[in-house]
């Protein structure tokens, strides 16, 4: 690889879509034209990201302690955080990916940080094996409902967000503002 | 006190270790799925599963708890990255990396807290 260029930057060399490569991660995604300098050089990227992850664990831990978990119970305090945190997700990357003209550290900060810390894989996983010998069913409902719910909430957070983004550039049509920045559609920003 | 504090310093190596994981390994896969992100996601329910376990059968101390598992364990690991990823890959039509990206992370981050907790049992 040139030195001048990005890791993330190789063509890939199994001869499928680039673009695809590059808009799957928005944890690594190195591709958003614009962001790219923020994103990498930035020297506060690494500690906005643990401020972020503070707060979201912190979150995290204030609503298990609130709503703790009887043993062999439905881990319901962190299936509502991952369900949520998904959603979040799916809103923050519409508006950073797709529309653009976001701060370069407001993904680091939300979305790695806060998001991230907030929503946990590993205390699903656990609970779930935790759950397997004396409670199969209930292990197996929070296993899939997770995911269930999980893709349904991203799947809504990126749907409203777009929809809001479309409403917003209706009505700035109707009432033209007089010197208003051009906007980029999202179809073309893709 | 203590204890919160604890969650913090772990959340606060937790998460910036998640981006700098998901980076080094994504940067050299060129592989639609999601490398990164399946490795910390695996990693941390390991992690996890040996502290569970150990704290089931020898006891660990609350604050190694809070540090390690619920702010270390619980900022690496995310599961907002996991379904976004999911989703871009449905969207930009990979069905199958989007399948084989779920059924990789259910089975192997299960099987990962399943030999974690082994592990924390026999130490």
């Amino acid at each position: 690889m040139p030195p001048h260029q990005p890791p993330g930057h190789r063509p890939p060399t199994d001869g499928r879509s680039f673009d695809v490569v590059a808009a799957v991660d928005p944890d690594a995604d190195l591709h958003v034209p614009g962001q790219r300098r923020g994103w990498t050089r930035h020297r506060w990227v690494l500690p906005t990201i643990a401020l972020g992850g503070v707060l979201g664990a912190l979150a995290r831990h204030g609503l298990e302690v609130a709503w703790a978990t009887p043993d062999g119970g439905f881990p319901w305090a962190t299936f509502v955080t991952n369900v949520t945190g998904c959603l979040l997700i799916g809103v923050l990357m519409v508006q950073v990916v797709e529309v653009g003209g976001a701060h370069p550290l407001l993904r680091p900060f939300l979305g790695v940080g806060v998001l991230g810390g907030y929503t946990t894989f590993s205390t699903y996983a656990v609970q779930t094996f935790l759950l397997v010998e004396h409670h199969p069913g209930t292990a197996a409902a929070y296993l899939l409902g997770t995911l269930v719910a999980a893709m349904a909430a991203v799947t809504a957070g990126v749907v409203a967000a777009r929809a809001a983004r479309r409403l917003a550039r209706r009505a700035g049509r109707r009432h033209p503002r007089p010197q208003t920045r051009p906007t980029h559609r999202p179809e073309d920003t893709r | 006190m203590t204890g919160w504090l604890l969650l913090c310093l772990g959340a606060a190596v937790g998460a910036p270790a998640r981006y700098l994981v998901d980076r080094t390994v994504q940067a050299r896969h060129d592989s639609l799925l999601p490398w990164g992100t399946l490795t910390v996601n695996v990693v941390g329910s390991l992690v996890l599963g040996v502290l569970v376990g150990r704290g089931a059968h020898g006891g660990v101390p609350e604050d190694v708890t809070l540090a390690f598992g619920t702010g270390l364990c619980g900022a690496l690991t995310t599961y907002s990255t996991f379904s976004y990823e999911t989703l871009r890959l449905t969207e930009d039509g990979a069905l199958l990396y989007a399948g084989w990206n779920v059924a990789l992370s259910l089975t192997v981050g299960l099987a990962a807290a399943a030999a974690g907790y082994a592990i924390g049992t026999a130490l």
